[in-house]
């Protein structure tokens, strides 16, 4: 019943769609997870395509490179090369000793099936569920997915005997007061409102952090009939273009940076280099936000000025969500841009056998890198499983991939995290925002308790040991940690905020499912 | 077992302690903080961070509904005492909570097994409450209606062990006490036989005495010292569920099987329902037993089998979300009682030690009765079960894990 | 067409596609839960289903994500007691929808910031 698939890929973004395509048109037999209803991922996020209009792609970069592979994604469906499973969370990943992978998975609730429905109707628990009671859980699951999704085994897993994952990531937030206003988002969550369901998340708009990521999103908040009061950024600007190295890895680049540019300036919208938002203020939702100049580490050394907003669009860069390479005991380094990723060789290759990463989670480089890398890992398996190879593409795609990442490092060198922004926090500025662990809780658990690094913090603080599991805090505990003890974040503080023992969460319905000791074989649920 | 160090204490060098604790854990904080009152010099030193082995990994329980009879209950009741008494101004710290313990039972046959066990342990001063299958729901509301009856312990208590650790460390601090944290022990000063002080990545600490409070690497630590105490590890799961609403599952609850589980020494998984809410929400849902070494790797069947005995106690957690799960490794001996007490085979040597998956309860009356016994009184409990030197020389049948 | 989904009783319109937490913005709604410590009001935060800022009751079921929950017609949100009763009763009973402000986040002590569970 079961049926082991030569590789599995991992989300169905820019890496995970080319890993996808190039793997199945090389001959392998693919499985396609993601968490969406329809491809894409965080990058070419777009409205539901059952209900789309042609406005929906304005804004939009390399949208003709998203709709060839989502053409050949469907031809190589239709082959019945890749089977595609959105709406699905990887909760766990194991391998065993042969080798083999084994995904479990859970329903997302992107594809509109209520989670807890068909949770335990999918999986088919002995007490709960007949045999037609999963069958039509099933039917609702296809019936309800945009791209008519493939039902997974009985129990949602998914076996193969590699792996390649393109994890990606999310906007990476520094805490500050008010942050947990109603009305102040992610920078990538205000986009996601834009792009994926046309909805302007408010009228005046204060967009800051720091990097290129946010004058996309200033535009887009622009185009839709917001008024940016300003974008405030915390670094200098354009030192990217100065970098030698930078600059001339990839060429196109200064051309969107100057398209950019234009539409700033046809908006009117202030661009504020060297400034941050210090504080957000309102009772119940944003009403104002305060923001200062700062010198070059981020300390704030400037007249305070007050801007009326009802919105907040926060970024500073990005994480890589690393939770399944984590998961398996893949090696990880601190990047330039001082996330935790994952090490890969020059064939995106893990420190796990078997296991491939490609895109955000290899370092944050942006959607053009995270298509070379997943094309690159899919070509590179399918060599090492025989199969014939295109002369000299493997070669080029390396060459493209190591200019991408010198120009995301140059990049990261240019709008680095300020050294000195914890000095924006104060004592009761909450920085996990599941537990409601003020910064005046960690420095007490710090001072008191001896807990001197993230982990410890953790366990006696309680950051990141909520819903999100760390997920939105845990770059900053780490931070923090660090500083507390007088130096730099270290690959050591950031992994255990980084791993997770479940990749998302689970019901304990769907968990108790997977209990051989309670399966007979007769049972017509029997998973094997 | 006169410590005869102890006089010799006045002269030594201003870097050097009465007492060494090798290891922060819950025990090791535990004797320290006693050791302190006692008016003992005290270094503790750790190779890792605080609380960060088998401390970190449990559940944070004061039990004494699933013990037997023997030395181990006296010690249970006598760490109730410490806790509740000469802990009581700090309880809040840890969150203390005299919560009780509701051991459940599916049948007629096994609710009469419960009887029986809770007879003889009442003979022994455990207090125990039998429950019938109509006032099950007064407890716990959201109880299975399949289960036959119940015993109630009132004595059952819970605590958050990690802030256990961390304040016991304070407060020993605030005492003289010294935290050595990444600093692990390499080996031991000796004066022939006499253990003199230890050997560390951060250099020599003379000392008094040396108390091996490792836990579940306590066997590694007495090797270096050539004296053998086969403390073993045993894994156990813990899955934690999302925040649920105060007072959902307002005690600790058991399935009567996980009395035999403990007990057991099957190298074979074992997992039998405890289920408990928390202050901060969430329910933890435990207790897995397995002996694999300190493979760290997720089980499937284990936290599996947890899910689905836990929904068989509560059947409202089928749709409750699992946020994450821990592990951690227990420190057991072959007959399931800690180590206690000092080393005859290497004098200044003692050990506090393997306690298995009881440590959290039991390390308040282990650190008193070490701080007893070290500044030479009688302790309130008589540590000859717990002796060092009880185990045969090289077991026929070792199962040690290399470290 | 227009979905129409209520929100508490009140009607909150979707256009087909939307997530139910981006239909709730559109209606000008921006918060529908309260945390559990200091019952501060919560809604969208990062907007694709990492943060969990964003739960809900839908027609029933707690704790789903809005921003990734298709909107569908007739959908009721937030009728459930659990969104506004998550938290423990003591601090929401003072009554102000912001909590107790003593305990808003910086003046609880770490000693007392700990939860029974753990591990990291």
């Amino acid at each position: 019943m079961t049926r082991t698939h030569d590789v599995a890929v991992v989300g169905a973004g820019p890496a995970g769609l080319a890993a996808a395509v190039e793997a199945a048109e090389a001959g392998l037999d693919v499985a396609l997870v993601d968490g969406a209803a329809q491809p894409g991922g965080q990058y070419w996020r777009h409205y539901d395509e059952r209900h789309a209009r042609p406005d929906d792609r304005a804004g939009h970069h390399g949208w003709p490179v998203f709709t060839g592979l989502r053409e050949r994604l469907r031809t190589a469906r239709a082959a019945g090369r890749i089977r595609y499973l959105p709406g699905r969370q990887v909760y766990l990943v194991t391998r065993d000793e042969a080798g083999t992978f084994t995904l479990r998975t859970t329903p997302s609730g992107a594809v509109g099936t209520p989670e807890s429905i068909s949770a335990s109707g999918a999986v088919g628990t002995p007490e709960s569920t007949s045999a037609s009671g999963a069958g039509e859980a099933a039917k609702t699951f296809a019936a309800s997915s945009p791209s008519g999704a493939s039902a997974p085994d009985a129990a949602g897993q998914v076996t193969a005997r590699a792996l390649i994952l393109c994890t990606g990531g999310y906007d990476r937030q520094l805490p500050v007061p008010g942050w947990d206003l109603p009305g102040v988002m992610t920078a990538g969550g205000v986009q996601a409102l834009l792009k994926g369901h046309r909805v302007l998340a408010g009228r005046r708009a204060v967009v800051a952090g720091t990097g290129p990521f946010l004058l996309p999103v200033a535009t887009g908040l622009a185009r839709a009939g917001a008024s940016v009061e300003a974008v405030a950024e915390a670094n200098g600007t354009l030192g990217w273009l100065r970098d030698p190295v930078g600059a001339a890895s990839v060429p196109g680049k200064a051309v969107e940076a100057a398209q950019y540019a234009a539409l700033m300036a046809r908006h009117r919208i202030p661009y504020r280099t060297r400034t941050v938002v210090t504080r957000i203020l309102g009772q119940d939702r944003v009403e104002a936000v305060r923001i200062s100049r700062v010198d070059r580490d981020g300390r704030p050394a400037g007249p305070v000025k007050e801007i009326a907003a009802d919105l907040v669009a926060l970024g500073w860069g990005f994480t890589p969500s690393l939770e399944l390479a984590l998961m398996l005991g893949a090696d990880t380094r601190k990047d330039v841009d001082g996330s935790l990723v994952v090490a890969v060789d020059g064939f995106q290759r893990s420190s796990v056998e078997g296991v491939y990463v490609a895109g955000e989670a290899t370092g944050v480089g942006g959607a053009v890198l995270a298509t070379q890398e997943g094309r690159l890992s899919a070509l590179a398996l399918a060599r090492s499983l025989g199969r014939p190879a295109v002369p000299g593409l493997m070669g080029r795609l390396r060459a493209a991939i190591g200019r991408g990442r010198r120009f995301a490092a140059a990049m990261h060198r240019t709008y680095p995290v300020p050294s000195a922004w914890t000095e924006w926090l104060e004592e009761r500025t909450l920085v996990c925002r599941c537990e409601e662990v003020s910064y005046g809780d960690l420095r007490r658990a710090h001072t008191d308790l001896c807990a001197h690094d993230p982990r410890t913090l953790k366990m006696l603080a309680r950051p990141g040991m909520g819903w999100c599991q760390g997920r939105v805090c845990g770059f900053a505990t780490a931070g923090i940690a660090a500083c507390l003890n007088r130096r730099e974040t270290t690959a050591e503080d950031l992994r255990p905020l980084s791993t997770r023992s479940l990749a998302a969460p689970v019901t304990l319905g769907e968990l108790a499912a997977l209990d051989r000791s309670r399966t007979s074989p007769d049972d017509p649920h029997h998973d094997q | 077992m006169t410590p005869q160090w102890f006089g010799r204490s006045a002269g030594r060098r201003r870097e050097g302690a009465d007492l060494v604790v090798v290891g922060a854990g819950v025990v090791g904080a535990a004797s320290a903080y006693f050791a302190c009152l006692a008016g003992l010099r005290v270094v503790v030193v750790e190779r890792g961070a605080i609380a960060g082995g088998t401390s970190s990994a449990g559940e944070g329980n004061l039990l004494v509904s699933d013990k037997e009879a023997g030395p181990e209950l006296d010690l249970a009741l006598y760490s109730q005492r410490v806790w509740r008494e000469d802990l009581a101004e700090h309880a809040p710290l840890w969150e203390f909570e005299a919560k009780g313990g509701l051991v459940v039972a599916a049948s007629e046959p096994s609710v009469a097994a419960l009887r029986e066990l809770g007879d003889h342990q009442r003979r022994h001063g455990v207090e125990v409450r039998d429950v019938g299958r109509d006032e099950l729901r007064d407890y716990e509301p959201h109880l299975s209606p399949r289960l036959a009856g119940a015993a109630f312990y009132p004595q059952d208590a819970q605590v958050q062990p990690m802030l256990v650790v961390a304040h016991l460390l304070r407060l020993a601090r605030g005492l003289g006490a010294e935290v050595r944290t990444r600093t692990e022990v390499t080996g031991f000063l000796r004066d022939g036989d006499r253990v003199t002080g230890v050997r560390t990545t951060g250099g020599d600490i003379p000392a008094g005495a040396v108390l091996n409070a490792a836990g579940t690497w306590a066997g590694a630590v007495a090797g270096l010292a050539g004296v053998r105490v086969p403390v073993l590890p045993r894994r156990g799961f813990v899955l934690v569920t999302q925040p649920m609403p105060p007072r959902t599952i307002r005690h600790k609850v058991y399935a009567a099987e996980y009395v035999g589980d403990v007990a057991s020494s099957d190298a074979g998984l074992q997992t039998s329902p405890v289920v408990e809410g928390t202050d901060s929400g969430t329910i933890l849902i435990g207790a897995s037993r397995e002996r694999v070494g300190f493979d760290r790797t997720v089980s499937v069947e284990a936290i599996s089998a947890l899910a689905a005995k836990a929904i068989a106690l509560f059947p409202m957690l089928r749709e409750v979300r699992a946020m994450r799960t821990y592990l951690g490794f227990r420190p057991y001996c072959p007959d399931h009682l800690p180590v206690i007490g000092p080393d005859p085979r290497a004098p200044g040597l003692w050990h506090a030690c393997g306690h298995e998956g009881a440590g959290i309860g039991l390390s308040a009356g282990t650190g008193k009765l070490v701080a007893q016994a070290l500044t030479g009184r009688a302790p309130d409990l008589d540590l000859k079960p717990f002796a060092p030197d009880r185990f045969p020389d090289a077991a026929p049948d070792t199962e040690e894990v290399p470290q | 067409m227009t979905y129409r989904m209520t929100f508490r009783g009140a009607a909150v319109p979707a256009e087909p596609g939307q997530s139910v937490g981006a239909a709730l913005v559109a209606a000008g709604i921006l918060d529908w839960r309260s945390t559990r410590k200091a019952g501060r009001p919560r809604g969208l935060f990062c907007g694709i289903g990492v943060c969990f800022d964003c739960l809900i009751t839908i027609d029933g079921v707690p704790d789903r994500r809005a921003c990734l929950v298709p909107a569908a017609d007739g959908m009721r949100l937030g009728d459930s007691a659990q969104d506004r009763s998550l938290g423990s009763p003591q601090d929401r009973s003072v009554g102000s929808p912001q909590g107790d402000e003593s305990r808003g986040g910086g003046s609880r002590d770490a000693s007392q910031g700990g939860g029974r569970d753990e591990d990291a």
